[in-house]
């Protein structure tokens, strides 16, 4: 790891000032990602900002039929809300399957959906759930958030302050693990609410998560797995590597979501 | 057997302080002024080196040095050899190219080490190791070894032209066995792909070098399963330093799987950059530098033909293998895909002819080694396939085409050099499919059929040799040394008992095993018994620990130097109890004189030994008495193996529903810690099957399972509990009847998970490792 200064921020006020006072300064949340990336030194930030101590981007609030998660709430806070169990079961379920027990209890939401990994589980949840991302400077709609493989809409210097979401009628997610990393090989989260039915797809996009626009059509009359028998995906927008090709991701694709809809 | 003798389940001494992490590992080694080591690798898998420009990181904080290759060329350090030495059929020695510690004027592999950075941190090192500019004019690079053989390809050493470093054959003559196939009533013929892997062991290497320039002396601490090898090479080959000017001390070792048998350049490299520089010099490898350098394993692509007359029974076993050597010769790389595996091609059957021809070839990649069952795990996995397939092919129970052919009567001798000395193979067959209920296999295959899931069976009948062998017969074979092992008992004068042992520990538990032969011996508590080993300083001369050979061979030793010690210590008691020597026993700690109530303590009969007033006329002073052990033969565990899968055809993931194993490995002193290792052993195997595989870019060179984000290790999740049982037929060849059990799970395994996976499927075209992509598209092409 190249050498970096630590810098604890007490709000998100603070946290932006003491971002812009270096030039190559990165905020960090719980640095899941970011930090084995710099001690395989590929990532040289001068200087850190740490978000987790940040009082207002904490906690999990359910009010006005609305769901607020703080962006720096930890993956094992939400797998164990019982607030979000009792809003969206789904999510809690694949919060519970994000890395191992010590990832859980040090990345936080924010962090996984502002790195935007393709490979990440949350992503595909704030499309499903038609999730808002509430930054230090306006809402963003989770269709307009994640615009590529690690990239966002968010300027470097803002900061994901939470998510939002109205809790959905029906939410599954169904998740094929890489056999070597545990990230999602294919992730699929569905929901059924008030904006009709909608499918997020995380692990195989080419360009990272995705909305499945045949699915969701095919599931707006006939909320079942049998609706989505016929339904593909063309392998051409799908990742391939050593792990799985392309084609493999076409077939997880319809797997997950099937069974998905089924744990729905 | 006492509670703490030969045959109990005692807990391992060491345990506690490996699991509460005070254990003492060479990077835990600290020294006064010492400073870190940072190497400058190849980003390219084959490059000429035009110039290496050091003056930046020169300048850089904390740097004490740059080191490079020319420099240590023109100090006459060696190269790094391959100490077995094999000839092609031709009778030429193989081809060994040249393997310099810090290359200097090319490079073959991607990490390929170049120049060393000395600092006063690790951080700095690095800082600085980046800062240096090395001019490189890329060349093609060439990573799959059967490529590699084809004409036109990048040529890696002008020793070896095209790429080929030997052509070696074994067995019957070729025209003999190509007679025996054609005469067949069936052949099956398979390609058989053994997938590379990394070995990974917890603790990565590391090495820290100490010159002392007062004393004109190096010691080096480094992460080695034989330390006395270690400083014989670097003595005899690299001259680093003369024998009684270098110790070498191989602490708490944190695994190895054969992976730390070699010596690599970076221990070389800190012990000359220590005399360079002054200061004592450490390195501790990172995670992907251990992807990236440490000796991989396995990588053969073979062709096999399997000949059957009218009766099912094998007539001919024809064998062509390739082997990828990766860009360097490795220290016992020439031996594996030769005397460890070609040597194992009779499995467990009754062959009358078989011809095996091993080529090896370099390649732009890591070095390929030993890794845990070193060329046993190929020789299984080739055979216990094709006869898998070829009891398919015949319509006939797996199972009794196995055991129409077992060798029945000992000792046997194969076509393939080796004589196998006792073994009772239908014994573990028809325990393990009595322990893996086969009879009940296709009711709960249709129960699976009906939640949609495909569920198989599979089943492998394994041989090892293990205990490397009379020294003589290897000598002969080749290698640059004998494979013996050295014990010393100390009895100290108030009968506390220290064993020197040249076998090393890195996980096998030796402290806790060896310490039962003493306490068996003389009854005394193993609390009072200490292991000595890993440093050349107390142990004079030993040859480490792989290949299954310390309990075989070294514990073998230990037996030698107690039957002395107790011998002297019967005189002495006899003496003090004016008996006769002949009727003493020594048993819970004291020595008796049978069928009298005469009784000496232990301690009292070691105390005399070194008082010295009342000793037999003429006897020395003291109770400490030394032994080699040579074995006569290798030992030959076996056993058989039964795996049950279940596949899910939408996902093409493989859940391993049952695992038993009933193995012989003769008689065992510590049956949990032989369980241990057979659960270690089996994981690793599952880890090849399903999991494990080293992937370089067929263009580039470059490593693309450099971490665990993209190589798959086995988790704990991934395993069932293991139903393991053991089958006896001791040894006839050494002293306690044992044979090993080190190896045996990861030999034994990949096979009859890769059986079961195929059966399943209902698909034989399937490679290592099984990964759900593989088992889905084979299950779809199978429809």
């Amino acid at each position: 790891m190249y050498e970096t200064n630590y810098h604890r921020a007490s709000s998100v006020a603070d946290a932006v000032r003491l971002k812009g006072a270096s030039e190559e300064s990165k905020y960090v949340s719980g640095g899941m990602t970011l930090i084995p990336t710099m001690k395989q030194r590929l990532a040289a930030p001068t200087d850190l900002v740490d978000l987790r101590h940040v009082a207002e981007m904490k906690g999990i609030t359910v009010s006005g039929g609305s769901v607020r998660i703080g962006a720096a709430t930890t993956h094992a806070e939400v797998a164990q809300s019982s607030d979000i169990k009792a809003a969206c079961p789904a999510l809690a379920h694949l919060a519970s399957l994000i890395g191992d027990p010590h990832v859980r209890h040090m990345g936080t939401i924010g962090g996984s959906i502002a790195n935007n990994d393709p490979a990440a589980d949350y992503p595909s949840a704030m499309l499903a759930l038609g999730a808002t991302i509430v930054t230090d400077r306006r809402e963003i709609a989770a269709d307009d958030f994640f615009t590529g493989l690690f990239e966002t809409a968010l300027a470097d210097d803002e900061i994901v302050v939470a998510v939002t979401f109205r809790p959905p009628e029906r939410a599954g997610y169904c998740k094929f693990p890489n056999p070597a990393s545990r990230y999602a090989m294919t992730g699929v989260f569905v929901t059924r609410g008030a904006d009709g039915v909608r499918v997020g797809v995380t692990g195989a996009g080419a360009d990272g998560v995705f909305r499945h626009a045949a699915m969701e059509a095919a599931l707006a009359g006939n909320f079942s797995p049998q609706a989505l028998a016929g339904v593909t995906t063309d392998p051409s927008d799908l990742l391939s590597d050593i792990h799985g090709s392309a084609e493999y991701r076409a077939n997880l694709v319809a797997v997950m979501a099937r069974r998905a809809v089924a744990a729905a | 057997m006492g509670v703490e003798g030969i045959g109990a389940r005692v807990a391992r001494k060491e345990d506690k302080r490996f699991l509460t992490g005070k254990g003492r590992y060479t990077d835990d080694m600290v020294v006064p002024g010492m400073k870190y080591a940072a190497f400058v690798r190849s980003p390219h898998a084959h490059a000429k080196i035009r110039g290496i420009d050091s003056s930046a990181a020169e300048g850089m904080p904390g740097v004490i040095g740059v080191l490079n290759g020319q420099q240590m060329l023109d100090d006459g350090i060696g190269n790094l050899i391959c100490g077995w030495m094999i000839h092609s059929k031709d009778g030429s020695p193989m081809k060994m190219g040249a393997w310099r510690p810090l290359a200097h004027e090319t490079v073959r592999y991607v990490g390929d080490a170049v120049a060393v950075v000395v600092a006063d941190s690790v951080g700095e090192a690095r800082d600085a190791a980046e800062a240096v500019v090395v001019d490189y004019e890329e060349l093609p690079a060439v990573t799959d070894a059967a490529t590699a053989l084809r004409g036109g390809q990048p040529q890696l050493h002008p020793e070896a032209g095209g790429n080929l470093i030997y052509d070696w054959a074994i067995g019957t003559a070729e025209a003999e066995t190509d007679a025996a196939i054609a005469a067949a009533a069936h052949v099956t013929e398979m390609t058989i792909v053994n997938n590379r892997l990394a070995p990974n062991p917890m603790e990565p290497r590391a090495a820290l070098g100490i010159y002392d320039v007062g004393e004109d002396h190096y010691t080096c601490y480094t992460t080695s399963q034989n330390p006395h090898v270690a400083r014989l090479v670097m003595s005899a080959f690299y001259n680093v330093a003369p024998e009684n000017k270098l110790r070498v001390i191989a602490p708490d070792v944190g695994g190895g799987f054969g992976s730390k048998i070699f010596i690599y350049p970076e221990e070389i490299v800190c012990l000359w950059a220590s005399r360079r520089t002054g200061v004592p010099v450490k390195w501790t490898s990172d995670r992907t530098e251990a992807f990236l350098t440490d000796a991989h394993g396995r990588d053969h692509l073979s062709t096999v033909k399997m000949a059957f007359d009218g009766d099912n029974r094998i007539t001919a076993l024809k064998v062509d293998t390739i082997a990828n050597f990766g860009a360097y010769m490795s220290l016992f790389s020439s031996a594996v895909p030769t005397y460890l595996y070609a040597t194992l091609l009779s499995g467990q059957y009754a062959i009358p002819a078989i011809h095996a021809n091993v080529r090896a070839v370099y390649t732009n990649t890591a070095p390929v080694d030993a890794y845990r069952g070193a060329g046993r795990p190929e020789a299984t996995y080739l055979l216990e396939r094709t006869i898998e397939t070829a009891a398919r092919e015949l319509g006939v129970s797996p199972a009794e085409l196995r055991r129409k052919n077992f060798i029945r009567s000992f000792p046997h001798q194969t076509p393939v050099i080796m004589n196998y000395d006792a073994g009772d193979y239908e014994a573990s067959l028809e325990a393990a499919m009595k322990e893996a209920d086969w009879a009940g296999f296709g009711a709960r295959k249709a129960q699976a059929e009906g939640r949609g899931m495909k569920r198989g069976i599979g089943m492998s009948c394994y041989i090892e040799a293990c205990g490397i062998a009379p020294s003589a017969a290897v000598g002969s074979l080749g290698a640059g040394v004998g494979l013996w092992e050295s014990a010393e008992v100390r009895v100290n004068a108030v009968g506390t008992i220290e064993v020197l042992t040249g076998s090393h520990s890195h996980g096998q538990g030796h402290e806790t095993t060896f310490a039962q032969l003493v306490a068996d011996r003389f009854g005394v508590p193993i609390d009072s018994v200490s292991i000595v080993h890993g440093d050349t300083d107390k142990v004079q001369m030993g040859m480490g620990t792989y290949g299954s050979r310390s309990g075989a061979v070294g514990m073998s030793a230990i037996v030698k130097a107690l039957d002395k010690v107790e011998a002297k210590a019967k005189k002495i008691a006899a003496h003090l109890m004016e008996a006769d020597e002949s009727d003493i026993v020594i048993e819970n700690g004291e020595a008796k004189v049978a069928g009298t109530d005469k009784t000496v303590p232990w301690f009292q009969v070691a105390l005399s030994a070194y008082t010295a007033h009342n000793l037999p006329a003429g006897m020395e002073p003291g109770l400490k008495e030394g032994a080699f052990y040579d074995p006569s033969n290798f030992t030959f565990p076996a056993g058989c193996y039964i795996c049950e899968v279940e596949i899910d055809p939408e996902t093409g993931k493989t859940e391993i529903v049952q695992f038993v194993a009933a193995d012989d490995f003769g008689n065992i002193i510590n049956p949990m810690i032989v369980e241990g290792q057979v659960h270690g052993g089996i994981a690793q195997g599952i880890g090849q099957a399903l999991l494990e595989g080293v992937h370089y870019d067929p263009q580039t060179g470059q490593l693309l399972t450099a971490s665990y984000m993209d190589y798959a290790m086995p988790r704990a999740d991934d395993l069932p509990s293991f139903k393991v049982s053991h089958q006896n037929t001791p040894c006839p060849n050494n002293p306690l009847g044992i044979k090993g059990c080190g190896e045996a799970g990861a030999i034994g395994s990949p096979p009859a998970l890769m059986n079961a996976i195929t059966d399943a499927i209902g698909n034989n075209d399937l490679t290592m490792p099984a990964t759900p992509q593989k088992v889905w598209a084979a299950a779809h092409a199978a429809q």
